[in-house]
């Protein structure tokens, strides 16, 4: 199908989504602008404004864009890796905990590594404990066909008691009611980032090494899924798990190998927001991380493409540096959620936007083609009434 | 504390937990069985909580008494009703991913709560006067045993829970009405093939999963707070999982929010209980007991799962 579209851009699928998705963006701005102008119509011009314009007003704003994209890629990875083989990661909350106290514990307390090491065994730390909070889910679901839904709530809450008592335990910074800072030789390297970003005379961004980590992972997701005979059988589960059964995959591996990866990807992300030597612990307190459950809208809006899931982290992360900016015109900071929720709904209806897409630009020409076009979705979800594109050709 | 009075208050206490827990799930489980994931159980609640304290917070200036809960209910009804239309319109007539517009209103739902509460009342928390306990209720708090444990402080939102498990078990297996929905969630072509309008019946269950999800709502804030704060501490994610343990059915859900809240009671009131408060645990360990008591029954009671079989498909008429 790809090689059939080179003639219009327009009929390629990939196409098709960024329009869809540019699409729901601007009806989620102009919700945006609706609520603004209902709060304060006098200022709304300047916070929709500060919105758009925010991410990229300063390098250092531009740099925070990305520091705030890291751990909401990493965990749009989880969830989207996992969505690709059919399971519905909502532990990415646990697991990132975990990932960030595993690697906090070791950047605090393994001082006698040298500079480098202890930084990326932290990461390590953060890898393997995020891994070790997805294979439950992954096993109870592999050998007694629980739900990976309710397991992953229950961890969830258990990741968020047990973080809070390890903290408590071994790490515990009384006076802040958090955790002790990892030392410096855990920190992630800023790689000079800290003299690119930065405005004159201030305080640099906090961007470092972890964006270019969690793009890096991307793109080994990216190849995992697509060019690797691991990634084929994964994705052939998602898609019709007795079709794989019946060629031979091993359903139960699969569920278990994706549901490790899925919370190792979370629980680095854990590691790299809290390796950034932002200057903060971890806040000792009875909710669950928000990047997860962020995580989520990320990869669902991404269309749980790996590529694809590094602009929407960068997306989700520049409107709420741009909210930051919104705010000191007045406007709370809860206007950007509303937008981003409604971004993610309207990203539901990507298969619709895209189906008008391939109508229009099927009214150009190769009418018989079109058809097949919309029909043989790829690696897509299932195609949409086939009756309605029958009526027109 | 005497032996008896502990386990009337834990009973108590049990009670407040799993009545939301249980009005939510069962819910979950009319959207679920007409073949509507609807994973917003947690936004909804919050749009129905916001509402119906929103309500009552601008109603009890002049009024006090049951009726403005009664009312306060019916509000978060219709606002759950109102939020669930978008999660249906996405899902049936766009055919979108359902776990994507539920994730958009579970996104959306705190942000509105909190935006809105700050435009009308000044500030995030909204606050309600708490008389709605019934120290008593006549004849049958007298009851020995019984009479404690159900009917002397509490609230009217316990027996409504049980009306409404008893409503839903009754609509979804005695009524045509049922029948058919269940139909949907099964084998929708099968169900439209004999006449039944599918579209409509995943409508009318996710709807009916909106109303209850948002009652749950207010059932949840009311007896444990005195205002509300844009958040029903994940009890909707909760529901969800009561309704998987629940297997889909009424009674078992019934046993699955009770065992739940058994759970959750013992977590909050290990202090009362010498055979739990001796073991010395720190407080975030009792905290994990729910959490790991499930995990635990499921494990070891797991059998195939009975999900609605066409549950998160997208029907299409076309397809048929």
């Amino acid at each position: 199908m790809k090689g059939k579209g080179l003639g219009n851009p327009l009929q390629r699928q990939g196409v098709q989504n960024t329009i869809a998705a540019v699409i729901a963006i601007l009806i989620g701005m102009l919700v945006g602008l609706i609520v603004l102008l209902f709060t304060d119509a006098s200022r709304a011009g300047e916070g929709m404004m500060a919105i758009l314009t925010g991410g990229v007003s300063d390098m250092k704003n531009l740099g925070q864009v990305l520091y705030y994209a890291t751990p909401l890629i990493m965990t749009g990875l989880s969830v989207g890796f996992a969505k690709k083989t059919g399971l519905f990661n909502i532990g990415a909350p646990g697991q990132y905990m975990m990932g960030a106290f595993a690697a906090v514990y070791v950047g605090v307390k393994w001082t006698f590594l040298p500079g480098g090491i202890h930084c990326l065994v932290a990461i390590l730390a953060a890898c393997l404990f995020g891994a070790v909070w997805g294979i439950l889910p992954g096993v109870l679901k592999a050998w007694r066909g629980i739900n990976e839904v309710i397991t992953c709530i229950m961890m969830n809450y258990i990741a968020m008691s047990m973080s809070n008592q390890l903290i408590r335990s071994f790490l515990y910074d009384r006076a802040k009611n958090q955790s002790f800072r990892p030392a410096a030789s855990a920190e992630l390297p800023k790689l000079g980032f800290d003299t690119i970003f930065v405005v004159e005379g201030g305080t640099p961004s906090s961007v470092n090494a972890g964006i270019l980590v969690a793009i890096l992972l991307a793109v080994v997701i990216w190849v995992i899924l697509e060019k690797t005979k691991m990634g084929y059988e994964l994705k052939a589960c998602g898609f019709n798990k007795d079709a794989a059964k019946y060629a031979g995959i091993s359903e139960k591996r699969n569920i278990v190998q994706a549901m490790v990866i899925s919370g190792a990807l979370a629980g680095i992300g854990g590691g790299l927001s809290y390796l950034a030597g932002a200057g903060t612990g971890i806040m000792v307190s009875d909710t669950l991380a928000q990047q997860g459950f962020d995580g989520i809208a990320v990869a669902l809006l991404g269309m749980s493409n790996p590529i694809a899931i590094i602009f929407t982290g960068i997306l989700m992360a520049y409107l709420t540096v741009g909210g930051l900016a919104m705010q000191s015109f007045g406007f709370v900071s809860q206007v950007i959620t509303i937008i981003t929720s409604v971004i993610v709904y309207f990203a539901a209806f990507i298969l619709f936007f895209s189906q008008i897409i391939a109508k229009l630009s099927k009214g150009k020409g190769q009418k018989e083609n079109a058809n097949a076009d919309v029909t043989t979705g790829g690696g897509n979800p299932p195609p949409v009434d086939p009756g309605k594109g029958g009526e027109q050709a | 504390m005497s032996g008896l009075d502990l386990v009337i208050f834990l009973v108590q206490q049990t009670m407040t937990f799993a009545i939301p827990l249980l009005v939510v799930a069962l819910g979950g489980l009319f959207a679920e069985r007409s073949g509507i994931v609807n994973i917003a159980l947690d936004g909804t609640m919050i749009i129905g909580a916001f509402a119906g304290i929103l309500f009552m917070h601008m109603m009890q200036v002049s009024v006090t008494g049951q009726g403005i809960l009664i009312l306060s209910l019916m509000v978060a009804a219709v606002s759950g009703v109102v939020i669930s239309l978008v999660h249906a319109f996405a899902s049936i007539n766009m055919k979108a991913d359902q776990t994507i517009s539920g994730t958009a209103i579970n996104t959306f739902a705190p942000a509105f709560a909190i935006y809105v509460a700050r435009m009308m009342v000044g500030v995030q928390q909204i606050t309600f006067k708490n008389d709605f306990l019934i120290q008593k209720v006549p004849v049958l708090g007298d009851i020995p045993l019984i009479g404690p444990m159900f009917f002397q402080k509490a609230y009217i939102t316990t027996y409504l829970g049980i009306a409404i498990l008893v409503i839903s078990a009754v609509v979804l297996y005695k009524t045509r009405f049922g029948l058919r929905l269940r139909a949907c969630g099964e084998h929708p072509q099968a169900a439209d093939s004999v006449g039944i309008n599918v579209y409509k019946m995943r409508y009318a269950g996710t709807l009916i999963s909106g109303a209850l999800a948002g009652i749950g709502g207010v059932i949840f804030v009311v007896p444990t707070s005195v205002n509300f704060n844009a958040t029903v501490s994940g009890y909707g994610f909760l529901a969800l999982a009561v309704l998987i343990f629940g297997q889909w059915k009424p009674g078992r859900i019934l046993f699955a929010a009770i065992f739940f809240g058994f759970m959750k009671t013992l977590s909050v009131t290990y202090a009362n209980i010498p055979v739990l408060s001796n073991l010395g645990w720190s407080s975030d360990i009792y905290k994990m007991v729910p959490y790991v008591a499930t995990l635990v029954v499921l494990a070891l009671t797991s059998k195939k799962s009975a999900a609605p079989r066409a549950e998160g498909i997208p029907y299409d008429k076309g397809e048929r």
